[in-house]
């Protein structure tokens, strides 16, 4: 269980408006092994679709761009060097992507069969048309749509079956390799439930490895290994899914994300929200990102960013409490 | 959060402007329209109208563009230059009455449509309907044949084909703000009927209406010319741009001028308004914009 | 999908019904005799009378319009009181003319406003896109005749490539065509270019990159096909202002077809032969939109499914 199949090294990337530039990516670390997933958690405006969008190359054309750092995917090297034929032969064969909105994922004039089968005329053009109708049929079936549908246009589905077409479509090359961005967030949490389920066990049966994009923590604690918690462009604090759930030490955004959620097992009267708003990515604060709405905000959090520190085994967490050269960090681990 | 609000309320119209002042191409258009105004409306100190544009003179007849006569003279010697400029005088009037017609009616019905809905609203918007199946073109034609050719049918023609153009916008836009709270409240005040639509609905459906209102007065400068130039508009000995492109038309071969400057007068105008249109659409959706 | 073509075609009836209505009723405002212009001004009294009486002048205007829609409906448009003879036939003879100009617009039009503005959207803000923009904006605004005119002083007076006047071969119908396409054209550049604009904004198609389509693939495959609607909508209504367009075009290039005869007509006051052209362009006006309406559910799945259903 040790093969790495993708590693981000500090990337950076912006989007460049007439407004201005907003840094939108401000150097993060990521690394997936095979069969992993991974819970990429936070608020909206983190930056957890631009991340997914800089993996697939997808970021929009003239305004976003990648301005430092390297993708590595498996064997083929830092993605960010590729051409774009290269890349056209990765995307939706070895990395595919499954975008937030199925309502408006599909393409509405084309049947959902030809919108799957596209990927088989794309990526495996030596297969005879046979050949790619019956997988067509056996994608469907995979995620539980009767094969007759497949003539049958996007409108004619509901946002479930839908989410179930898209992610047929993703997993019809069996890539290495899927980036869910908030696959369910549009669904009803009954649907929701169903979804999951069903990705568990594709994911399971196919070796995939996931980044699985949400900003809903339960859905977090039960799909994934390992977890990194975005705010503005940063990774402030990541590690097993033990180590985010169970552990007492956090970064103090990962402890008002839990405040937010009411426990089912503690009498409260209100649920403790983070005060403020995610800072405006075409001006972010100096020093700590966090820190005009940290309860914990020293002065040095003000001037200078904090780096990344390891706690213990793979847990990481990016604030100057935990610094070596914080007098108070005794008290801040034990809180 | 207060000063939120207040900067809402002001803004619609300053931002409208602003947008506009900074769209390079609507303020040409506005500079062209302006001076053509100013030409208009000066042109008794520009040229004599008895003597210049309907006065003949066929000493001095078709003469190339010279200092004298700036754009040269037609058949009968009259002078291309002030014949252009009382021609604008025609064509603005009477393409921004028949704008003022069409939408003072058209926002009537689309008012009474829009508001009260329902059977009232079938009705009118059928007949809309019907009316907009026939191209403007070919109604101004057929209510001029019937009416017979003079400025005033032209006038009756152009208003009756652009009314139900108007009644549309502004039944949309009524039918899009008339849900929304503030007419809600309005109501719960006790406001009249008559009252809410004067005060609340046609303020608030202004915009769309001065857009298609620029865009179709470029389309009927576009049609009185036509007419005229089918002989079926403004007369001759008058000066209008298509009246004048009627009786150039024959010398096309010796003085294409006479076809090229008020051809020119006409694009000119028609461009402007359009660019001008446009800009406020642009501007008064910032969203529509690509 | 037959219920959905016959739906339209009942309300095409309707609108065509309540044109006839409409014109009918702006033709009978009419002043002068239609008698009196027939016999002439020296006529006795007497015969006008007589004539009025054939005629059915002296019905209530219901009735006459009763008779007219009958008669219509039978082919039967009265006759031109001109000439005397059946109107039907003369509008019948002259009509191909006007339709083959204004379908020939449209299909130039089509086939070049359609790609330049897929271009324009692609490559947005380049070069060539700024240059369509402005070249749409300028042909938009030009009248019909005026460019008219000037394509003929050029390439008929000057050049002499095509026929100055028209002997109704295909060479004849270039220079009109041409004229008369460019307004749609320019139309159809804008509207493209913006629909395209915004469909490629659209999640499916970022999907579609997402699965590894070539750009081409993208352009062409996903996004015309759903930019397609506002497009055809163009060319419907278009269509429209075409007919009407030819009606200025026939006379600028002295073309015998429907526009020249309907512009004789007015001036002769035939009422006959004015109210049946006009019901002529606005019939096949309708029926164009008709097709458009048909069309419209082959390309949208989404209509045609709303109509099955219905």
């Amino acid at each position: 269980m040790n093969d790495t199949v993708l590693k981000i090294n500090d990337l950076h990337a912006e989007y460049r408006t007439d407004e201005g530039t907003s840094s939108v990516i401000n150097g993060i670390n990521l690394s997936l092994e095979k069969g992993e997933t991974l819970g990429l958690v936070g608020e909206t405006g983190a930056g957890k679709t631009t991340t997914a969008l800089s993996v697939m190359r997808l970021m929009p054309k003239k305004t976003g761009f990648i301005t430092g750092g390297t993708i590595e995917f498996e064997e083929e090297g830092n993605l960010l060097e590729k051409s774009e034929a290269e890349m056209r032969a990765i995307r939706g064969h070895r990395i595919s992507m499954i975008f937030q909105d199925p309502m408006t994922s599909l393409n509405p004039v084309i049947r959902v069969g030809d919108q799957i089968k596209e990927s088989f005329k794309i990526h495996f053009p030596d297969l005879t048309g046979d050949e790619m109708d019956k997988k067509v049929d056996d994608m469907l079936e995979m995620v539980g749509i009767p094969a007759s549908r497949k003539n049958e246009y996007p409108h004619q589905f509901s946002g479930g079956m839908k989410q179930r077409v898209v992610i047929a479509m993703a997993l019809s090359c069996e890539p290495e390799l899927l980036i869910a961005d908030e696959p369910t967030t549009a669904l009803d949490v009954t649907i929701q439930a169903q979804v999951l389920h069903m990705m568990r066990e594709l994911k399971r049966n196919l070796g995939t490895s996931m980044i699985l994009i949400t900003h809903d923590l339960g859905i977090v604690s039960q799909n994934c290994e390992k977890v990194a918690v975005m705010y503005a462009g940063t990774i402030l604090e990541s590690g097993t899914a033990e180590e985010i759930f169970g552990q007492t030490q956090h970064h103090p955004y990962t402890t008002g994300l839990f405040g937010s959620i009411p426990d089912m097992n503690k009498p409260t009267d209100r649920l403790s929200p983070i005060d403020g708003l995610m800072p405006d990515p075409l001006n972010l604060p100096e020093g700590c990102v966090f820190n005009p709405r940290c309860p914990h905000c020293m002065d040095i959090c003000r001037t200078e960013a904090p780096k990344n520190k390891i706690l213990d085994g793979s847990h990481m967490i990016c604030c100057h409490l935990f610094d070596d050269r914080n007098p108070n960090k005794e008290e801040a681990e034990n809180e | 959060m207060n000063e939120n609000i207040e900067y809402k309320a002001r803004s619609q119209f300053v931002s409208v402007l602003y947008r506009l002042k900074k769209n390079r191409l609507a303020m040409l258009g506005l500079a062209v329209l302006l001076i053509m105004a100013a030409v208009a409306l000066c042109a008794g100190f520009i040229a004599d109208y008895d003597k210049d544009v309907i006065g003949q003179d066929t000493a001095n007849r078709l003469q190339g563009p010279s200092a004298e006569h700036w754009f040269g003279t037609d058949q009968f010697g009259r002078d291309v230059f002030a014949r252009i400029v009382y021609g604008a005088r025609i064509s603005l009037t009477m393409s921004i009455i028949a704008m003022l017609i069409a939408v003072a009616i058209g926002a009537i019905i689309g008012a009474i449509a829009g508001f009260y809905g329902g059977f009232r609203d079938n009705i009118l918007m059928r007949i809309m309907d019907i009316l907009l199946a026939i191209p403007p073109m070919l109604m101004s034609i057929s209510i001029v044949a019937a009416l017979g050719q003079s400025m005033v049918n032209l006038l009756i023609a152009l208003s009756i084909a652009y009314i139900p153009v108007f009644a549309r916008v502004i039944r949309s836009s009524i039918l899009s703000i008339k849900d929304q709270e503030f007419i809600e409240a309005a109501k719960c005040c006790g406001s009249s009927d008559r009252h809410i639509i004067f005060k609340h609905i046609i303020p608030n459906a202004i915009g769309p209406i001065i857009v298609q209102a620029t865009l179709a007065m470029g389309s009927t400068i576009l049609i009185i010319a036509s007419l005229s130039f089918m002989g079926l508009g403004v007369q001759p000995p008058e000066s209008e741009w298509g009246t004048m492109l009627y009786e150039g038309r024959d010398y096309l071969r010796q003085a294409p001028y006479l076809v090229l400057f008020p051809g020119t007068a006409i694009t000119l105008a028609v461009i402007s308004l359009n660019l001008l249109g446009d800009g406020l659409r642009d501007a008064l959706d910032p969203r529509l914009k690509n | 999908m037959i219920k959905y073509i016959l739906q339209r075609l009942a309300m095409m009836i309707v609108v065509v019904l309540g044109i006839s209505f409409i014109v009918y009723t702006i033709m009978n405002l009419t002043p002068g005799n239609p008698a009196q212009l027939i016999l002439g001004q020296s006529a006795p009294p007497e015969q006008v009378a007589k004539l009025e009486e054939e005629l059915g002048l002296n019905d209530p205007f219901f009735v006459r319009y009763f008779n007219y829609i009958t008669d219509m409906v039978r082919g039967d448009f009265g006759e031109s009181y001109q000439t005397g003879l059946p109107v039907f036939e003369e509008i019948l003879s002259r009509f191909p003319t006007t339709l083959t100009l204004a379908a020939v617009a449209m299909f130039i039009a089509a086939l070049v406003g359609v790609p330049i503005g897929v271009i324009s959207a692609v490559r947005q803000y380049s070069f060539m896109d700024a240059a369509s923009t402005v070249a749409a904006l300028i042909f938009a605004s030009i009248p019909n005749f005026v460019l008219g005119l000037i394509l003929m002083l050029v390439f008929s007076l000057n050049l002499g490539w095509f026929p100055a006047t028209f002997l109704n071969n295909p060479s004849s119908y270039v220079l009109p065509a041409v004229t008369l396409c460019t307004a749609t054209m320019a139309t159809l550049v804008r509207m493209t270019r913006s629909t395209m604009l915004e469909v490629l904004k659209q999640d499916y198609i970022r999907t579609a990159r997402a699965k590894g389509a070539e750009e081409k693939s993208v352009v062409l495959h996903h996004s015309l096909r759903n930019a397609l609607l506002p497009i055809i909508t163009v060319i419907g209504v278009d269509f429209g202002y075409l007919l009407g367009g030819t009606v200025v075009i026939e006379s600028v290039f002295a073309i015998p077809g429907l526009g020249s005869l309907l512009i004789t007509s007015i001036r002769m006051k035939d009422t006959p032969v004015v109210m049946a052209a006009i019901m002529f362009v606005t019939l096949a006006y309708s029926l164009v939109n008709l097709i458009v309406d048909i069309v419209y559910a082959y390309i949208d799945p989404r209509i045609k499914s709303q109509y099955e259903r219905a």
